[in-house]
């Protein structure tokens, strides 16, 4: 009986491996490796990339560990009786401890086959049973974790690994991490979980050893990950503090000096509904995290991996605290990508969903600065920058912005609208264009008109008029030096 | 024009009373608020010729002040005024003054932005030699001093950098200060704030007193080699190479050899690498007794670590490690414990792994002689020279000159020609330019005979080779190997296998008779030229494909020189007189060209 179980959960574990590798794209047939291979030596990038995702296992690997002592099976959780269940769970925990080279897809096959049984056995053991979590039992369960799941995660086999390109390299151990897992997600979600016990144990070091982790580029492994930092969060009032700045000091890291990190939009993800519980007012510390973390992030080279999370950060704290939208916007504009036309279509995005949610009030001290950007967008010839900039105008409230400002925003949008309604190359650009001054024009007809004529003077007036005849405008702090400099 | 102001030393009075020699001066003052940042960029770049303009007083009193409160401009702009900064003594009126240029950077320190950071620290390390020692403690050091204790990480990060520039000149009361402040650093709660400090833990050390070296650095370089980020650990390692230097030799094994131990053997690959990465300088830096029984065992084990990152770094230090080896019981050293492990290297399963040592391991020859070599290396040669990896081939083939000296030639030649001959014919071409560019070499050195027999075939396949460069190397050898063995034997080996491609059907193997008569006329001389290749490249004028037509011009005026007149006069200027009325305009050019440059119009 019991042997038949395992083979069936063997075939189950060989299942979820498989479906995993399917996610990985078929590698192309080998026959068009040689014939490439003929034309010349040298292979091309596509099919080095190809090659490469062949292999796209990898695993830290342990330091060599005293010699493997092979497992022996214990008997199973729920046979033993309930008098000494509890030191058999303590056992199959010290079992798992064990580690195996999951490179090597031959050795230690029984072994790891015992220690997969035992982690299952020990899933639904935590989930199904009340009374398991004795005080005796946090630490034994802990170090089994530790034990697992902390490594220096390996090099990336891809040293240039384009995450949008890409096939991330998984985790080979996988068939016993997720386990293990899966595990310290029920054990942290029983409901005789004791914060007050655990907290010997899920401290500081154990916090920041997690978030190291974050950076494995098997997203399956981050997932978790995401699930359980926020239920440490949740469940552990004294470390909170300490996960957000640790959660901050990363996030520099990968702005100024690393530019990689691969979990940026997981720990967004928690950030977003940490934000969202903040008290009000909010503290300086916040403030400084959005101001000094969070908008720079923008700047990022893969902020396409993140941007819909990083956006959510930031409407979060906008609608917690509008005041903010100031110095939000002027931020985004400072950073605003000069080249990456993607980038910029990301921004737009995301100025929209501020914008959704700004008070007119707040619209008014930024639709200058604002608008000038939004107009440049508009006159942008890559025509997705220019489309995703004249959407804004199929967007009520926004509209209902503009009309209320029609007087300071025409005057800005108008030379840019009027000059690619008979420029751009695109003709869908130019039919939203149109629809967009027929819009503008009639929430008031009387400025378009004005504003039409001077726009068709200026263009009339010959060049040569227009050279610096005048002394340039002198700035204000050295007015004081020209007057000072007349001849005495 | 700016340059105009810079001689005025007194700026007067500009723009509409007349006087326009500082008007160019005021449209760069007025585009240091312009809009558009390259222009704001433009102004700020030409800072010292608006600073020169306006006098030493006037930069003083009115540029810096409006200076510092620009300071929330475009990291670009920002990064511009930072290094400018650096520049600026002079300007602000000589190292009596300089010290007003600190509030502009003190304020750069603290920005966001790295790269602007970092330029301004480099302009105050700068500028800090042009202080007096009073200026210094009255300046200098209260900035540093509020660097190192900002609310925020930047001005924390910056203040790491300007500890070491002034702590030689300042009083021990300051100095004993700034040990404080360094101390506090290096264990400050933000990992960005210890890397700075344990980046410049080295470079500290070594102004400060032994003493203190002993009594202040070394607990610190414990505590960062033992952070909780594997980031500041291995910073703690560069310093290792520094501190190990300033110490003397009796307490090395005491205050850093327990360190450097648990670096080598550190859970993280980062760090492994980095002992691997500096492996030859901590082998000088800790001396010929700790090496000999401390790091060969460490090397050993990178040599064998479980990262292929960490083993191709400690792969790439192979030859200098052994060769800084001390020179007694080097060879039994290396025979003994770092060759076993170098030859399992050679089948690594990791092909960057393989290649680092490919490109070291040729050099071990000369420091294990010539019967070592024979017996112990040339097996891991070949194995390398065959291996599957390109790089790993590439490598071996481009160090071969290290084992010739050692074995000679010959030796070289007779164990390695197989493999070279094999390679010849690699389908990485860049394995064959390789082999191509070795072939005069070997040549010299086997002689005619030998050549003939093996490798002459070989030189005339690349000719027709696939790939252009090959065809252009081969060309260039074949002329290389003319110089070498003469115009007799050019006549009767090369030349009517190079002439007889002239009938090819492909029109690149009939351009390659042209770009190799190119090559051989003036090696081969006149007769050669005149009497064989001269009428075939004249026959190839008829071509049909134009790009041989106007080759065939090119040609004419490259061995023109080498023909005599009655030749030029008679054979060639017909044809390139034809050639000039050709139909392709290409071929027209390049026949004219000829024409002028043989002066024969």
């Amino acid at each position: 009986m019991i042997g038949q179980l395992c083979c069936l959960s063997v075939t189950h574990a060989v299942t979820s491996v498989e479906d995993a590798l399917q996610q990985v794209p078929p590698t192309p047939p080998m026959s068009a490796i040689s014939a490439s291979e003929k034309v010349d030596g040298f292979t091309r990038k596509s099919m080095r990339k190809a090659q490469k995702q062949k292999k796209s296992q990898g695993s830290s690997q342990f330091r060599t560990q005293s010699s493997l002592v092979e497992l022996s099976p214990l008997p199973q959780l729920k046979d033993a009786p309930s008098t000494e269940q509890q030191d058999l769970f303590t056992q199959k925990l010290q079992q798992c401890c064990m580690l195996f080279d999951f490179m090597d897809t031959v050795t230690d096959l029984k072994s790891k086959e015992i220690k997969r049984a035992a982690l299952n056995e020990l899933v639904d053991y935590v989930s199904t049973n009340r009374g398991v979590l004795t005080e005796a039992a946090y630490p034994e369960i802990i170090n089994m974790i530790s034990t697992n799941i902390f490594r220096t995660l390996p090099p990336s086999e891809n040293p240039d690994f384009d995450p949008e390109e890409d096939e991330p390299t998984l985790e080979a151990s996988w068939p016993h991490t997720q386990l293990v897992y899966e595990f310290l997600l029920r054990f942290l979600e029983n409901p005789d979980f004791q914060p007050s016990m655990a907290k010997r144990y899920i401290d500081q070091k154990f916090v920041l050893q997690l978030l190291e982790l974050f950076d494995s580029e098997d997203p399956r492994e981050r997932d978790f990950l995401k699930t359980i930092l926020h239920r440490i969060y949740g469940k552990f009032l004294g470390l909170r503090a300490f996960i957000r700045k640790q959660i901050n000091n990363n996030f520099l890291r990968f702005i100024y000096e690393t530019d990689h990190f691969n979990g940026v939009a997981e720990l967004l993800e928690i950030l977003g509904s940490i934000i969202n519980g903040f008290a009000l007012p909010l503290k300086a510390e916040h403030k400084q995290f959005l101001m000094k973390v969070l908008i720079p992030m923008h700047t990022a080279k893969s902020l396409a991996l993140f941007h819909a999370q990083l956006a959510y950060c930031i409407v979060q704290f906008l609608e917690k605290d509008p005041t903010l939208t100031e110095p939000v916007i002027r931020g985004l504009l400072k950073f605003w990508p000069k080249t990456c036309s993607q980038k910029e279509v990301m921004f737009l995005g995301e100025i929209e969903e501020i914008l959704d949610v700004i008070e007119p009030t707040q619209f008014k001290k930024v639709q200058e600065p604002l608008f000038k950007q939004i107009s440049k967008c508009v006159a942008n010839p890559h025509f997705q920058v220019a489309e995703r900039a004249l959407y804004f105008w199929n967007n009520e409230y926004i509209l209902s912005l503009i009309e209320e400002n029609i007087d300071k925003v025409l005057p800005i949008m108008f030379g840019s609208l009027y000059r690619i309604s008979k420029e751009h190359w695109n003709p869908t650009i130019v039919a939203l264009v149109y629809n967009v001054l027929k819009t503008l024009m009639e929430m008031n007809s009387v400025l378009f008109d004005e504003l039409t004529s001077s726009y068709k003077a200026e263009r009339q007036r010959p060049k040569a008029h227009q050279k610096l005849d005048i002394m340039p405008r002198v700035i204000k702090p050295f007015l004081k030096l020209w007057d000072s400099s007349e001849p005495q | 024009e700016p340059g105009s102001s810079e001689d005025s030393a007194e700026p007067k009075m500009a723009g509409a009373d007349g006087d326009d020699s500082l008007y160019p001066i005021a449209v760069l003052i007025d585009e240091l608020r312009n809009e558009d940042v390259q222009l704001r960029l433009n102004s700020i770049k030409k800072l010292s010729t608006i600073a020169l303009a306006l006098g030493v007083e006037r930069t003083r009193t009115e540029l810096l002040p409006f200076l510092t409160d620009t300071i929330y401009d475009e990291d670009e702009v920002l990064l511009a005024l930072a290094e400018q900064l650096g520049n600026f003594t002079m300007l602000v009126g000589g190292p009596e003054y300089v010290h007003c240029l600190l509030p502009p950077l003190e304020s750069l320190a603290t920005v966001e932005e790295t790269v602007v950071r970092d330029k301004a620290v480099e302009s105050l390390r700068k500028i800090s030699q042009e202080h007096s020692p009073v200026d210094l403690e009255v300046h200098f050091e209260p900035l540093v001093k509020r660097l190192a204790s900002g609310d925020w990480f930047t001005s924390r990060t910056s203040a790491c950098g300007l500890f070491s520039v002034c702590y030689p000149r300042v009083s021990s009361t300051v100095k004993a200060e700034i040990r404080q402040h360094f101390r506090t650093l290096c264990s400050d709660d933000t990992p960005m704030v210890r890397r700075a400090a344990a980046s410049k833990l080295g470079e500290f050390a070594k102004v400060l007193e032994l003493d203190y070296v002993k009594s202040d650095i070394i607990p610190l370089f414990t505590a960062l080699a033992s952070d909780e980020q594997d980031s500041v650990r291995l910073l703690a390692v560069e310093a290792c190479v520094s501190i190990a230097t300033l110490l003397p030799q009796e307490d090395l094994e005491t205050l850093v050899m327990p360190t450097l131990r648990q670096a080598a053997e550190d859970k993280s690959w980062r760090v492994r690498y980095m002992v691997a990465d500096k492996f030859s300088e901590l082998q000088k830096a800790v001396g010929p007794e700790i090496t000999k029984n401390d790091l060969v065992p460490a090397f050993q084990n990178l040599l064998k670590d479980c990262e292929a990152e960490v083993r191709a770094a400690a792969a790439n230090k192979v030859k200098e490690f052994c060769e800084n080896l001390p020179e007694d019981g080097r060879e039994t050293i290396i025979m003994t414990h770092i060759l076993p492990c170098v030859k399992e290297l050679v089948s690594d399963t990791n092909q960057h792994v393989k290649s680092a040592l490919a490109s070291v391991i040729m050099g071990l020859s000369t420091i294990l002689g010539k019967d070592n070599t024979i017996e112990h290396l040339l097996p891991l040669f070949l194995a390398q020279l065959k291996d599957e990896c390109p790089e790993v081939r590439l490598n071996i083939i481009s160090n071969l000159d290290c084992v010739n000296e050692v074995i000679g030639i010959r030796q070289l030649s007779q164990s390695l020609l197989p493999a070279i001959v094999e390679l010849a014919e690699d389908a990485k071409w860049r394995v064959r330019l390789a082999i191509i560019e070795y072939m005069p070499l070997l040549a010299g050195q086997l002689g005619v005979e030998f050549f003939d027999e093996k490798l002459n075939s070989l030189c005339m396949a690349w000719l027709v080779d696939h790939v252009y460069a090959i065809r252009e190397a081969a060309t260039c050898n074949l002329m290389k190997l003319v110089e070498k063995f003469g115009a007799e034997w050019a006549q009767n080996t090369i030349v009517p296998k190079v002439l007889g491609m002239a009938n090819d059907p492909n029109y690149l193997h009939r351009m390659t008779t042209l770009f190799c008569i190119n090559a051989l006329s003036e090696a081969c001389g006149q007769e050669i030229t005149t009497k064989h290749m001269l009428p075939v490249v004249l026959k190839m004028s008829n071509d049909q494909v134009a790009n041989v037509r106007f080759n065939v011009a090119k040609c004419l005026q490259k061995i023109g020189p080498v023909l005599d007149n009655n030749a030029l006069q008679t054979e060639v200027k017909p044809v390139l007189e034809k050639l000039a009325a050709d139909q392709d305009m290409d071929v027209k050019y390049f026949a004219q060209e000829a024409i002028s440059v043989l002066a024969l119009a």
